[in-house]
């Protein structure tokens, strides 16, 4: 840390003293708050393993149609001629993670689960971010009674148990993907509400706010030009952290049979399927296991690397 | 301190109606006639799905208990609003209504019978997630930047990045098959709930892999916690004072810096009780465990939404009750929150 410090330091004392050097003819590069903060999460060894790790996995999610099918077989096939024969293989050279009971590779399976996983993680996130941001506005831009109406909604949606709540509104939409998006996303905005209130509640009162209102500036435009450029660290933070919640609960909920319905696979109901042949089989249910134990660390350190590299202060956990 | 108690019943009183208006919203919005849903392939006559109406709160009674009739000779509905009046009514006196598939069992009465497992359950999760939780992160902070210290950190990273039922698959494979496998059968633990009188195991074996499954994400976040808190108090002016007081480190940490870290550890641990209610529902379905978890996952996969509703329904208010306690209870132990006049927490 004060060794970071120090090189900070070192570079700010550099930058000061550039016009003096030969190089300074050229502008200095601008130092912007996110040039800044590559800097400091380049520096950081967990956090560029995960964002290479997360890249790695939306490549391969994205362009599985051209390669996986072609290599590992149909991930969703269910060919009676062949099933018997390659029925729950051990893992080796041809299907690296085995194959499952009807015969179809289990690393096939996984590599498609993956587009499902990131799908959720990151639409649902997007979702409960967008209701977030407008609820958290509403409650600290115009502040009474509207501020009172948004947190009291908070405190309700806070109230249940997350992952409960999500299944019992699956319960009644019904299972499929679609409604995994809605049912996360709709209930995960609490978190992120409070995060830009009290982002904004921080600037409101602040001169460069009064002065544009003065000038004139809507209140639409101070909160998208002053207010949202100040907060928007902590909220990139939040939102990253919280795209490995929506991928655990996506898999809960295919676990439980009310996420994705079979035969497309995603990594929980991959490890639902594997449940049955633990003892003989094992591999079934761990190496869609290892693909979200993976994603999801990748996620958070991403998430604790940006916020160290933002200096956004959090509460603990 | 009356004044402050006060204040949070009344908060809790719209949380409450809100939350019980959206389960509402809920249970109604179903597609499908649950009475329809009920018969399934059997066909009800007239007489049957009627009388199965009133039980169900359907349509309109008088006084007497006789169906009211509109003009046209057809059953009055109950308008949603009555049946909202009614339910809070019926939540209030203990009444969830009645299962549709376990027929004419009341709500109450199958979860009362399942709650004692997991509330068991969660009991024993609880001591585990609060001794490990507490001691790992204790070990943590004071011996900061050691070999224990980085080892905590690594494995709660790993504990909260993985699903809890994948974990509890884990155990299964590790203690039920792996380890029987290499002690020809000599030592191993069960890895589903069995409580009849002729179980293979004593009692309480069974909670063993339930237990740790079910504690581990929460003893991930209170060894975090607790890490951060006593580090942050440690750092403090009065500990500073202690140690140049002449005290020993040792002492300082047990006899001041540990109380004051525990306390937001503690309404976590408080507060996580709920969640642990919640939680079980998938701990219970990989163990098998007799619970509530296990019932709601049974009623969801039957569609036997008053079951299921009145299950969540017991679990949020219970939470927000449980919370409810925690915060008053917090406002005991730390006064700086009494006499905070804004009232708000954060």
């Amino acid at each position: 840390m004060s060794e970071e410090t120090k090189n900070d330091l070192e570079q700010a004392n550099d930058e000061l003293t550039a016009p003096a050097s030969p190089k300074a003819t050229k502008p200095a590069e601008a130092r912007t708050l996110w040039r800044d903060a590559w800097k400091r999460l380049k520096k950081n060894k967990l956090a560029m393993v995960a964002i290479v790790w997360i890249i790695f996995i939306v490549l391969v999610a994205l362009t599985a149609d051209l390669w996986a099918p072609q290599w590992l077989g149909d991930p969703t096939a269910a060919d009676s001629t062949t099933m018997t024969a390659n029925s729950r293989l051990a893992p080796s050279l041809e299907h690296p993670f085995g194959t499952d009971t009807l015969g179809r590779d289990v690393l096939c399976r996984v590599i498609y689960g993956a587009r499902v996983s990131l799908a959720v993680g990151l639409l649902a996130t997007a979702i409960s971010t967008a209701i977030g941001l407008v609820m958290g506005a509403v409650a600290a831009y115009y502040g009474g009674i509207w501020d009172t109406i948004v947190m009291r909604l908070a405190d309700i949606f806070m109230a249940f148990p997350y992952t409960l709540f999500v299944i019992a509104m699956i319960a009644v939409l019904g299972n499929g993907i679609q409604n995994v998006f809605i049912a996360i996303g709709l209930l995960g905005w609490p978190s992120i509400a409070r995060v830009f209130r009290s982002a904004i509640l921080s600037v409101k009162e602040s001169d460069y706010v009064d002065a544009a209102r003065a000038m004139g500036a809507s209140d639409l435009r101070i909160i998208a030009r002053h207010i949202f450029p100040n907060s928007v660290a902590s909220i990139v933070v939040y939102a990253t952290m919280s795209i490995g919640g929506a991928i655990l609960t996506e898999s809960s909920l295919s676990f439980l049979g009310m996420g994705v319905v079979p035969p497309d696979p995603s990594w929980g109901n991959l490890i639902s399927d594997g449940q049955t042949y633990l003892a003989t089989q094992p591999w079934l249910m761990i190496m869609p296991g290892l693909a979200i134990l993976s994603t999801v660390l990748a996620f958070t350190l991403l998430g604790d690397g940006l916020r160290d590299a933002l200096d956004v202060k959090m509460k603990d956990a | 301190m009356g004044k402050y108690i006060l204040k949070r019943v009344i908060q809790f009183i719209p949380v409450f109606l809100g939350v019980t208006l959206i389960l509402f919203a809920l249970e109604n919005i179903v597609p499908g006639d649950p009475i329809k849903l009920m018969a399934g392939e059997k066909k009800l006559d007239a007489q049957t799905e009627l009388n199965l109406r009133v039980t169900y709160h359907l349509v309109e009674t008088d006084d007497a208990g006789n169906v009211v009739y509109d003009e046209s000779g057809n059953p009055v509905e109950t308008p949603l609003w009555k049946r909202y009046v009614m339910y809070v009514g019926g939540l209030v006196q203990g009444d969830l209504g009645t299962s549709y598939q376990r027929k004419g069992q009341a709500v109450s009465d199958i979860l009362l019978s399942k709650y004692p497992y997991t509330i068991k359950l969660a009991v024993v999760a609880i001591i585990l997630e609060t001794i490990v939780g507490i001691g790992a992160g204790m070990i943590s902070a004071i011996k900061r930047y050691s070999f224990w210290d980085v080892l905590v950190t690594l494995v709660t990273s790993i504990l909260v990045a993985m699903p809890a039922f994948w974990l509890g698959m884990l155990l299964q494979l590790f203690f039920g098959v792996v380890l029987k496998n290499a002690t020809g059968g000599g030592f191993y633990l069960p890895v589903s709930a069995d409580f009849s009188p002729y179980a293979e195991f004593q009692g309480w074996v069974y909670y063993i892999l339930p237990a740790v499954t079910l504690a581990a994400v929460s003893t991930a976040y209170t060894a975090r916690i607790m890490r951060s808190q006593l580090l942050e108090v440690m750092n403090q002016d009065y500990i500073r004072t202690a140690r140049a007081k002449g005290l020993s480190r040792r002492s300082v940490i047990w006899h001041h810096a540990l109380k004051n870290a525990l306390i937001p550890v503690v309404t976590y641990i408080g507060n996580d009780f709920g969640a642990m209610m919640a939680g079980a529902i998938l701990t219970e379905t990989v163990f098998n465990w007799p619970g509530v978890g296990n019932e709601t996952y049974r009623a969801i996969s039957q569609r036997d939404w008053p079951i299921v509703l009145g299950s969540v329904t017991v679990i949020v208010v219970l939470v927000m009750v449980i919370n409810l306690i925690v915060d008053v209870s917090y406002a005991f132990l730390d006064p700086r929150i009494r006499f905070d006049n804004s009232g708000k927490e954060n």
